[in-house]
């Protein structure tokens, strides 16, 4: 059931990326979504589900791009299951640490995938510093209101619950 | 981190995700060659594992043949020294069936210069006593062949028809004692006998005022009515003047009767014989006749 969920958040993620990316200037984003959704899904659910889910979104991702297929997957996969482990060691669940962890989230990943990229020869990222702080301050906002509106959720309907009752 | 150690589950799965995706990656990736790097690892990982396996089945197999396998070695050498053993005797074989083709056109070359009808035979067997000089050839009568006929060979007269059968004939050579021939010296046209002493050849019934000298050749002057005229006999060896009218005129055969392998056999007249010395080989007995000409 859990596995569903994770596939249907990442369908959603990557469904609202590729949307919003139609009606951005230039076609990019300054956000990554389905990272957002590798995380998130990584510190509810711990390291393996996490790098689990990053290898399925991230494969998708670069398979839905015309990049090279797995260097998403792979910054991803680390992403998630470092994400989970750190996740299960620590108390992530204030706000702050869970703002560092995106953040840190981020910059993981574009450090893997940029890297990756770099090594290969495949492709250059001339100054990615502005980029890659913006990114991960978009994650991190996203995440963080990810977080309050699913977190609220349950608390909602028992509070309406309680209302109907009296 | 408890997770990221290896010998967990966790450790586990995380490796071989992240090996699975590296193997992705590469399989898209090229190298500088323009290989894909999952198929040039592959390859040369591979390739390590074939050197690997190679120098192993090499060394394997260097170990079973430089020790294992030389039990067989020795019934191989065996049967190999035999062989060379065959080999060696084919080879004189085919030696001695080269050389007597060489004889064989020699006789032909000879057959077409002296214009003498003759008949070619081979030499079959030697003289069954040491102190008569004889040899047996494979023609006989039925072939023509008559007493008293000449036998020549390349390097010239051998001898002559003694007893002929009906396929073989016995032919008493010029050095046999009772053997000889008349000849001449061809530079100074001294005439003499020509007579046999066992191994080499005298000229006696020279002229002791005769100009003879050491190297002369000495042909057949065919006065005998067996030899024809022009053939060579040998090379005077030594001259020693006697007190009487005859000195001792030495001469060295010009054939090698004891390598004697095939004549012709003279069946023709004598008289039709040739003028110029005959004598194929290269030898000493036709130089000497040339110098003489000079």
């Amino acid at each position: 059931m859990k596995a569903v969920g994770v596939v249907i958040a990442i369908a959603l993620a990557l469904a609202l990326q590729t949307t919003l990316a139609r009606f951005l200037v230039g076609g990019t984003v300054a956000l990554d979504l389905v990272l957002v959704v590798v995380v998130y899904v990584a510190l509810t659910s711990g390291p393996v589900t996490g790098m689990l889910a990053g290898s399925l979104a991230g494969i998708i991702q670069d398979a839905l791009s015309s990049g090279v297929i797995g260097i998403g997957g792979l910054a991803k996969s680390i992403v998630g299951f470092l994400a989970g482990a750190i996740g299960q060691q620590f108390i992530v669940t204030a706000a702050l640490p869970r703002m560092v962890m995106f953040l840190g989230a981020t910059a993981a990943h574009a450090a893997v995938f940029m890297g990756l990229y770099v090594l290969l020869g495949l492709r250059s990222f001339p100054a990615p510093w502005a980029a890659i702080l913006s990114q991960a301050l978009g994650n991190a906002a996203v995440g963080m209101v990810a977080f309050a509106i699913i977190e609220s959720v349950p608390g909602m309907v028992d509070r309406r619950r309680v209302r109907r009752r009296l | 981190m408890a997770l990221l150690d290896i010998r967990q589950r966790t450790g586990y799965l995380f490796m071989a995700v992240i090996i699975g995706h590296i193997i992705l990656i590469s399989a898209q990736v090229n190298t500088d060659r323009g290989v894909p790097v999952l198929e040039a690892v592959t390859f040369g990982a591979f390739a390590e594992v074939q050197r690997g396996a190679s120098t192993l089945i090499g060394g394997v197999r260097t170990s079973w043949d430089d020790y294992l396998a030389l039990q067989s070695v020795r019934s191989d050498n065996e049967q190999l020294r035999r062989e060379v053993a065959q080999l060696q005797v084919a080879l004189q074989q085919q030696r001695a069936l080269a050389q007597q083709s060489r004889t064989l056109v020699d006789l032909l070359q000879l057959r077409e210069q002296v214009q003498l009808e003759t008949v070619a035979a081979a030499v079959i067997a030697g003289s069954a006593s040491p102190d008569f000089r004889t040899l047996t050839i494979d023609k006989g009568s039925a072939d023509g062949l008559r007493p008293d006929m000449a036998v020549i060979a390349p390097a010239g007269v051998v001898g002559r028809i003694i007893t002929p059968s009906a396929r073989a004939a016995k032919v008493q050579l010029l050095i046999d004692r009772n053997a000889a021939a008349g000849a001449i010296v061809e530079r100074s046209r001294a005439q003499g006998v020509v007579e046999g002493t066992g191994g080499d050849l005298r000229l006696n019934y020279v002229s002791g005022t005769a100009d003879v000298r050491s190297g002369d050749v000495v042909i057949t002057s065919g006065i005998d009515g067996i030899y024809p005229k022009g053939f060579v006999v040998g090379q005077i060896e030594s001259v020693e003047r006697g007190a009487g009218e005859f000195g001792t005129v030495v001469i060295r055969p010009a054939v090698d009767f004891s390598s004697i392998e095939a004549v012709l056999v003279v069946v023709s007249p004598v008289l039709s014989g040739v003028e110029e010395p005959v004598a194929i080989d290269e030898g000493a007995a036709t130089e000497p006749a040339t110098q003489a000409r000079e």
